[in-house]
C-alpha cells in the first residue's frame, strides 16, 4: 500500500525512475534465448519436431532408467512412477504417488524429464528419445494405448486422471 | 522396498543412524590450566570456531537429490551462520564460474535482457533479514500417517530445513522495469543452473512487491549450497520456489505447471482435490531449548527458548504452554521483530520436577495462528507433509528428559 501510494506520488511530481537509466544489460539475442529457452506448457507451446513411440520407449526405459525407478516404474530406488491405485483412493489412503494418479499436465512430464533426467547424465537425451520415454511411461499408467505416437501435437491432446483434481490456492485465484 | 517417498523414508533412518556428534570432527583441543600464562596464537585470514565447539548440520542422505538441516537447538538469536544453513538441492550443488554467469530475462517483456554478475551488483542494492523454510520442513512431525513420531529428535532433526540470513541484492522490480514487464504478464517462470534445471512458476506480482535477486548472504557471496552466485529471494514464501543458481526468467500469462509445482509441493486434501501455489508460509514456531537431548538438571528455573516466523508479515504474539495446551503465557519477543524474518522468544518456566508438554503457539500480524495438529490436519490427506505448521510439543520425563512430544497431540 505505502509503495503504491509513493509511486503515484512520483509520477505526479513528474518524477519517473525511467529504469534504462541504469544502462545496464545486453539485449539478448534470439540465439541467446533459444540456448536457454527450455520450458513446455501444458497447450504444447515449447515443444520440439520429433516424436517417439511406445514401442521405443521400453528399450530406452529399461537402459537408461530401470536402475533407479525398477521395473515398469514401480518399487526403484526412487521416485515411484507408475503402477499406484485410481486417484479415487488417494483422498483417504496413504498410496503411493505416480504420474498416473497425481501429475495433471502431460506437458510437465516431457519437460522435467528432458532437462533432468536421467539423473546422472541430465540433459543428455535427444528429443525423439523423450517423446518415446513419455509415451511409454503414459503407457505404463494406463493413459495411452500400447501403439501411441508422441509428438508436438499428441503430446498436449493426452488427458491426465489427476487434472481435474488440481485447483488454484486462494493465494493466486485471482491470476485465473 | 523404497517407494518414491524414499526420500523422507530415508532421511529418517539416516537420521536415526546419524551420531549426534560426529566424528569427522577434529579433536578436542586442550586448553592450558590458566590462559593468562600463556600467549596466545595469531590472527588467521578465515577465522574458526572454537574447537571445544562442536556445530554441525544433519545431512539426510549423501545423495545429489537430498538435505541437510540446520541444528536449530545449538543455535542463539535469529542469523543462522552460513555453513549451517538448511539445504534441500534436487540435483546437488553445481559449480558455476562467475564470470561466466548470466542472468536471462525475456518472455512478455519488451526487452529481453542478459545481466553479468557485475552488472546486478551494480544495480541500487539492498539487504533484508529474511526465514527461508523448505516447503517440506516438518514432514516428520505429521501426525497420524500409521505410527508414532520419532520421539528421540532435536529440534533441528524435526523443523531444520528453516534457516534465516541477511540477504543482498537486487529488487526484482528493478530488473523488470529494466526489460519492460508487459501489461498482460502475470506468471514469471524462474529457472536454475543445476542440473535438476530447477524451475517454478511465480506470480509477476510478487516480483513487483517484494522478490530480490540476491548475490550475498551475512555479507558474504552466496554460498554455493545456497545458489552461488545468484538466487531468487521471495520473502516470507516456500524455500522451493526461491531458485537457486538462478539463470533464466521467463514472463509470460500462464503458469508454466512445473514438476516441482504439481507432482512435488502441492497439497493433497481429503476432498480429493490437490492445492497448487501455496506459497505463503504460515505462522510457525518451535521451542529450540530445552529440547531433547537435555536433560533437565533437576526441578526449578529453566529459559524456554525458540524460535517464531511468519510469511505475512510480522510475528505479534508468541504463547507457551507448559501444562499441555490448557494455560497458554505471553513469550518476550526480542527486539527487532522484523516482517518475514525470525524472532527469538524467551519465557520463564519453573520446572516442578513432574512430567510435563510443553509447547508454543505463534500468531501473526494478520491474525493467523498456529493450530494444534488435529485442527491442522484436518483438511489435510494422509499423502501431504508439505507446509506442516502444526504446534510442536516437548515432554519431559520425572527424570529431566527432554524428547519430542508430538505423539502427545495426536
Ligand atoms: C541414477 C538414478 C536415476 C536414473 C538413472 C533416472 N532417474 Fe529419474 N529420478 C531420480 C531421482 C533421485 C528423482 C527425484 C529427484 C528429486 O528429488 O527431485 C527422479 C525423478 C524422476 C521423475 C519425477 C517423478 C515424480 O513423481 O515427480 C521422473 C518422471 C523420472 N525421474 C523419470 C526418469 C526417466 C524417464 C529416466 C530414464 C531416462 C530416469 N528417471 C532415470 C533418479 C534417477
Amino acid at each position: 500500500m505505502k509503495r503504491a501510494a509513493l509511486l503515484l506520488l512520483l509520477i505526479a511530481s513528474g518524477i519517473t525512475f525511467a529504469a534504462e537509466r541504469f544502462g545496464l544489460g545486453t539485449p539478448a539475442s534470439a540465439d541467446d534465448i533459444a540456448r536457454w529457452d527450455i520450458d513446455i506448457k501444458p497447450d504444447g507451446a515449447g515443444l520440439p519436431p520429433g516424436q517417439g513411440a511406445v514401442s521405443e520407449g521400453v528399450g530406452l526405459y529399461d537402459q537408461l532408467c530401470l536402475a533407479c525407478h525398477g521395473e515398469n516404474g514401480q518399487d526403484g530406488q526412487y521416485d515411484q512412477l507408475a503402477g499406484a491405485p485410481v486417484p479415487e483412493e488417494f483422498a483417504t489412503t496413504f498410496v503411493k504417488r505416480t504420474i498416473g494418479n497425481y501429475w495433471p499436465y502431460a506437458s510437465t512430464l516431457f519437460d522435467y524429464v528432458r532437462r533432468s533426467m536421467p539423473q546422472t547424465q541430465p540433459g543428455s537425451l535427444t528429443d525423439d528419445e523423450v517423446y518415446a520415454l513419455v509415451a511409454y511411461l503414459l503407457y505404463l499408467n494406463g493413459i495411452v494405448d500400447a501403439d501411441a505416437i508422441m509428438n508436438s501435437e499428441s503430446l498436449p491432446r493426452v488427458e491426465m486422471p489427476a487434472q481435474s483434481r488440481f485447483y488454484w490456492s486462494d493465494e493466486v485465484a485471482h491470476l485465473r | 522396498m523404497i517407494n518414491r517417498r524414499s526420500w523422507f523414508k530415508k532421511s529418517a533412518a539416516a537420521i536415526a543412524s546419524v551420531p549426534l556428534v560426529n566424528a569427522t570432527f577434529a579433536a578436542t583441543p586442550s586448553a592450558p590450566l590458566d590462559s593468562t600464562k600463556v600467549l596466545g596464537t595469531p590472527p588467521k585470514e578465515v577465522g574458526t570456531r572454537s574447537g571445544f565447539e562442536k556445530l554441525e548440520r544433519l545431512v539426510y542422505a549423501r545423495e545429489a537429490s537430498s538435505a541437510s538441516a540446520t541444528p536449530l537447538e545449538l543455535l542463539n538469536g535469529i542469523i543462522t551462520p552460513s555453513d549451517l544453513h538448511f539445504e534441500r538441492h534436487h540435483g546437488g550443488i553445481p559449480t558455476i564460474d562467475p564470470d561466466r554467469y548470466a542472468l536471462l530475462i525475456h518472455g512478455l517483456v519488451d526487452r529481453p535482457l542478459k545481466f553479468s554478475l557485475t552488472e546486478l551488483k551494480r544495480f541500487p542494492a539492498e539487504s533484508r533479514i529474511c526465514f527461508i523454510e523448505c516447503s517440506g520442513n516438518g514432514g516428520r512431525a505429521v501426525l497420524g500417517r500409521g505410527a508414532p513420531v520419532a520421539e528421540e529428535v532435536t529440534a533441528g532433526q524435526v523443523d531444520g530445513l528453516f534457516s534465516t540470513s541477511e540477504w543482498t541484492g537486487v529488487r526484482l522490480s528493478t530488473l523488470f522495469d529494466a526489460v519492460g514487464v508487459k501489461r498482460k504478464a502475470k506468471w514469471f517462470l524462474a529457472e536454475g543452473q543445476d542440473s535438476a534445471v530447477m524451475s517454478r512458476t511465480i506470480p509477476v506480482e510478487k516480483g513487483f512487491d517484494d522478490a530480490m535477486i540476491v548475490y550475498a548472504q551475512n555479507g558474504e557471496p552466496l554460498r554455493p549450497g545456497q545458489g552461488y552466485p545468484v538466487r531468487l529471494l521471495l520473502p516470507g514464501w516456500e524455500g522451493n520456489a526461491q531458485i537457486k543458481w538462478l539463470r533464466r526468467i521467463d514472463v509470460s500469462d500462464t503458469p508454466f505447471f512445473s514438476r516441482e509445482e504439481t507432482s512435488k509441493y502441492t497439497d493433497a486434501k481429503t476432498d480429493g482435490r490437490i492445492e497448487m501455489f501455496s506459497f505463503v508460509m504460515a505462522p510457525k514456531s518451535i521451542i529450540t531449548s530445552p529440547t531433547f537431548p537435555t536433560v533437565l538438571p533437576g526441578k526449578g528455573w529453566n529459559e524456554i527458548r525458540g524460535l517464531a516466523w511468519t510469511g505475512h508479515g510480522k510475528i505479534a504474539k508468541v504463547e507457551v504452554s507448559t501444562d499441555g495446551g490448557n494455560r497458554w503465557r505471553h513469550a518476550a519477543l526480542q527486539a527487532p521483530v522484523l516482517s518475514k524474518g525470525t524472532v527469538r522468544f524467551r519465557i520463564p518456566w519453573q520446572w516442578d520436577g513432574k512430567p510435563a508438554l510443553f509447547m508454543s503457539r505463534a500468531t501473526d500480524e494478520l491474525g493467523n495462528v498456529q493450530l494444534m495438529p488435529g485442527v491442522f490436519a484436518d483438511n489435510r490427506g494422509p499423502a501431504t507433509f508439505y507446509h506442516n505448521s502444526a504446534i510442536r510439543a516437548w515432554k519431559v520425563d520425572a527424570s529431566g528428559r527432554v524428547t519430542f512430544g508430538q505423539n502427545e497431540l495426536a
